[in-house]
């Protein structure tokens, strides 16, 4: 049971800034903090060790521990009661594409006071019917419902009308393509009094939720939405055929979600300034219902992409209440750091990174905190979601804590890897929620054989081993790149990434090739980087979105004309597909991945040119890397390799490659335009780990070792072994100033020899 | 989901499990496991661990998100290869009605 959670307003912060603190406790009514850097995070008995070391601050507390809630699910909120006369009749109208109808009853407009119950709602009820009620402060009013429910995923106009003069009471629903459907149109009509007094509450209108006390919001709909208006008269039976014009009489708002999908706002349009915003994110840059096919970017023709997708497990801020502040000691050296909540048994980590204080640094390699994909895999529920995730890893899926909450609690939110309820895709991850598995002392389903980390916790045996060696380093979070360019990372003789850079933005990828073009020097420790592109939201913090385009290994496939990010307008999907494969930037890119367990490297004949005699200084080989807490070898989990058609730089060595895995590794669907037999491990030739080492024009070099794998191999036989060798030998020829040199002519060819 | 389904010649894929439930399966006993470790979500078996790397007990997923794993009494293990043995001849049992360990005395 986790009982403590929390989270951070930021992800990276400098010397002397203030990160702010939110937790919520569970049946605890005291919790303690303190601050501890992370160096080692594995508690594999058979690892280096679990290490972190204390900070000598006091945080404050003992803090008073409180229930802070989540409320997940989507909805648009307009502050301000419309225009109403007293005792009006109403129209109201949205066209509307469910994905669950049936499945209890889901708000699509209201204004509803929650505590009186005086407004009205247009819903779909229980069975999905297009229903409309309306009520007075004193209980007067009634509800009609058409009695036949929605068909899934086809657009219906929806349309409710309450005449004041004579009490009819007014529901209408009718598919915009009756051909497709089974239900054709749908009207009911019954008589209520007459005058009702239902709009006095100055209550906030809802979109696709509606209030009740005691929570922001209940009864999310679930589906798409688009153009809801209402009306301060009743809509004759012609106007419930096609969506009313915001040119129409009587109109009091009219939302256009065509207008700003970039944000999280929305515009009404009659006239009368009843702008909203919405909550928690639902989807945008979706197809509307006038879609043709005929135009595949919302920024083109956004009155194509006139729809919100709204979940009721959307979640973008829990918007918490700070518990405390923590300031960083200006001498804080730059680490990985984490608040550590504790009570009992009990405890939680919040990480960070701690970067050098700002416009300095102060250590010649700087560590890159791949924040994006720690947000990509964020609560990811790989392993209590998806049951084919024991046959890819080849064993039984176990369990832990974090895993047991996450079952029991899915309003922490979902990531890139999950469905929502409703089986459409998420294209939005956030971090401004308790994120379980980015801890340290996690354990993962995907890390293999052994240790079994992922993401976070994998890359903390990077830092185990820079301690290791003594080697003072900054770290650098994603955001940061994002935010600062380039020139958060001039002055570091080397960078080096973490174990699964996978998620990069347009911004992040351009600060990494100015410093390689600037002679940087580069070690890409890791498997199957730089291979999604993500987009961060251009105003709201820690967001990011991610639509996974084309084709790549994906838990979905957007629907078409849905491959823009709504966040920027962006193309999205694999960079290979964007003009930029890894293999231009690193020399390799992605081929395969599977989950048992990794393979050793053996040298290859380029291993031995001189341009690279300094990467197996003291190294036997030529097989190396049979070992390793990360399914037993240093190849493996997922697997980069040269491809030249793709930008591998010519004069690029493969200085070593994996040569055989099981069939649980397979190849990866952008490789396979033509499946044929022998996809696996054991045949399959395109599935090795290849290790490069290439220069670059600026006198810089690259050094990928091609497997996310290899840094598990690091501490094996206490950090005496090839693997550690090869990585600290690179790591102290890219700390040299001596710039490497292209030899022109040189075009050796990078291909594996057999 | 496989489509295969469990034949009398697949005992030997058994034995080779059994002498190794952890090792790499050749290809008749992978197209076996297929089947077995598919199927969908609800009442699959999970191990839950007690103690992280040591110990272990069996449980089951249940349908939905926000529903409780299910731990299963009386099916503890402190070895991971006892476990996927034991998990195989429940999952062999519940396709063909026969226990594999039966069949290979």
């Amino acid at each position: 049971m986790t009982r403590i959670l929390g989270y951070a307003d930021r992800i990276s912060a400098a010397p002397g800034e203030c990160i702010r603190v939110k937790v919520s406790c569970e049946d605890l009514d005291r919790y303690d903090a303190n601050l501890v850097r992370i160096i080692q995070g594995d508690i594999n008995p058979s690892g280096p060790g679990y290490r972190e070391d204390p900070v000598a601050l006091n945080l404050g507390g003992p803090f008073e521990g409180r229930h802070q809630a989540i409320h997940m699910g989507s909805y648009g909120v307009v502050d301000g009661a419309p225009p109403f006369p007293a005792k009006s009749s109403l129209g109201l109208q949205v066209l509307v594409w469910p994905t669950l109808p049936g499945h209890g009853p889901q708000t699509l407009l209201s204004l509803r006071d929650p505590r009186s119950g005086a407004g009205f709602r247009l819903f779909l009820d229980a069975e999905g019917a297009a229903a409309l009620e309306i009520a007075t402060g004193e209980g007067e009013g009634g509800e009609v419902s058409t009695g036949v429910p929605l068909v899934p995923e086809r657009w219906f106009l929806v349309s409710g009308s309450y005449d004041a003069a004579d009490g009819a009471l007014t529901v209408v629903q009718r598919p915009l393509n009756p051909c497709t459907d089974m239900n054709g149109g749908c009207r009911e009509s019954r008589t209520i009094p007459a005058g009702l007094a239902f709009a006095e509450s100055g209550a906030p209108v809802m979109i696709a939720a509606g209030p009740t006390p005691g929570r922001p919001a209940t009864a999310h709909f679930n589906g798409r939405m688009e153009a809801p208006k209402i009306l301060s008269r009743a809509l004759d039976a012609k106007e419930t055929e096609n969506p009313v014009g915001t040119d129409c009489r009587g109109l009091v708002a009219a939302w256009d979600f065509s207008v700003g999908i970039s944000t999280d706002r929305i515009t009404d349009r009659s006239g009368n300034g009843l702008h909203g915003r919405l909550v928690n994110l639902p989807t945008r840059g979706v197809c509307g219902h006038a879609w043709t096919g005929d135009e595949h970017c919302w920024v083109n023709r956004p009155e194509h992409y006139a729809a919100i997708h709204f979940h009721d497990d959307d979640l973008y801020d829990c918007g918490w209440e700070t518990d405390f502040e923590l300031r960083l000691p200006e001498e804080l050296s730059s680490g990985v750091y984490a608040v550590r909540l504790h009570h009992g048994n009990e405890e939680y980590y919040i990480p960070f990174s701690v970067r050098p204080p700002r416009g300095t640094t102060t250590a010649p390699v700087a560590f890159i905190l791949p924040t994006a994909s720690y947000m990509a895999y964020a609560n990811n529920r790989i392993g209590i979601d998806v049951p084919d995730t024991e046959i890819v890893c080849g064993r039984l899926m176990q369990l832990h804590p974090t895993d047991l909450f996450m079952q029991t609690h899915p309003e922490i939110g979902l990531c890139f890897y999950d469905l929502h309820n409703d089986g459409s895709g998420v294209y939005y991850s956030s971090r401004l929620r308790p994120i379980v598995n980015m801890q340290p002392r996690q354990i993962g389903h995907l890390g293999g054989v052994g240790s079994n980390l992922w993401q976070f916790n994998a890359d903390t045996h990077i830092l185990g081993w820079l301690e290791w060696l003594g080697q003072p380093y900054d770290v650098i979070a994603d955001e940061d790149l994002e935010a600062e360019g380039a020139g958060v990372l001039a002055g570091y003789r080397a960078v080096i990434t973490g174990t699964h850079p996978e998620y990069y933005s347009v911004g992040m990828l351009d600060s990494l090739r100015s410093y390689l073009d600037g002679g940087g020097r580069l070690m890409y420790l890791g498997g199957n980087g730089f291979y999604w592109r993500v987009s961060f939201h251009q105003t709201l913090p820690g967001v990011i979105e991610c639509r996974k385009s084309e084709d790549g290994i994906r838990a979905y496939a957007p629907l078409p004309g849905e491959y823009y990010a709504s966040f920027t307008g962006e193309y999205t999907g694999l960079w290979r597909r964007n003009g930029r494969p890894p293999n231009e930037l690193v020399g390799i890119g992605m081929v395969s991945q599977g989950f048992d367990v990794s393979s050793p490297y053996v040298m290859r004949e380029a291993g031995r040119d001189p341009r690279a005699a300094f990467v197996f200084d003291g190294v036997e080989g030529p097989v190396f890397g049979d070992y390793g807490l990360s399914g037993g070898g240093a190849a493996g989990l997922e697997l980069d390799a040269t491809d030249h058609s793709l930008g591998t730089p010519p004069h690029a060595l493969v200085l070593a490659s994996s040569e055989r895995h099981t069939d649980l590794y397979l190849m990866t669907p952008e490789d396979m335009d033509d499946p044929v037999p022998g996809l696996g491990g054991t045949e399959a030739e395109i599935i090795r780990a290849e290790m490069v080492f290439f220069e670059t024009p600026g006198g810089g070099a690259v050094f990928s070792t091609g497997s996310i794998a290899w840094c598990g191999s690091l501490s094996h036989a206490d950090y005496d072994n090839d693997v550690a060798r090869i990585t600290t030998n690179v790591l102290q020829r890219f700390l040299d100033e001596t710039p490497f040199a292209i030899a022109l002519g040189d075009r050796s060819s990078p291909t594996t020899e057999s | 989901m496989s489509r295969y389904r469990i034949t009398d010649d697949d005992l030997r894929h058994a034995a080779e499990f059994r002498a190794d439930p952890l090792g790499i399966p050749g290809p008749g006993l992978q197209r076996v496991l297929n089947l077995l470790r598919g199927g969908p979500k609800a009442g699959k078996y999970v191990l839950v661990a007690r103690e992280p790397f040591r110990h272990w007990v069996l449980g089951r997923l249940p349908a939905d998100r926000g529903q409780p794993v299910e731990v299963i009494d009386g099916m503890e293990f402190t070895d991971l290869a006892e476990a996927e043995w034991a998990v195989f001849r429940l999952r062999w049992e519940a396709h063909t009605g026969q226990d594999p360990e039966e069949l290979l005395q």
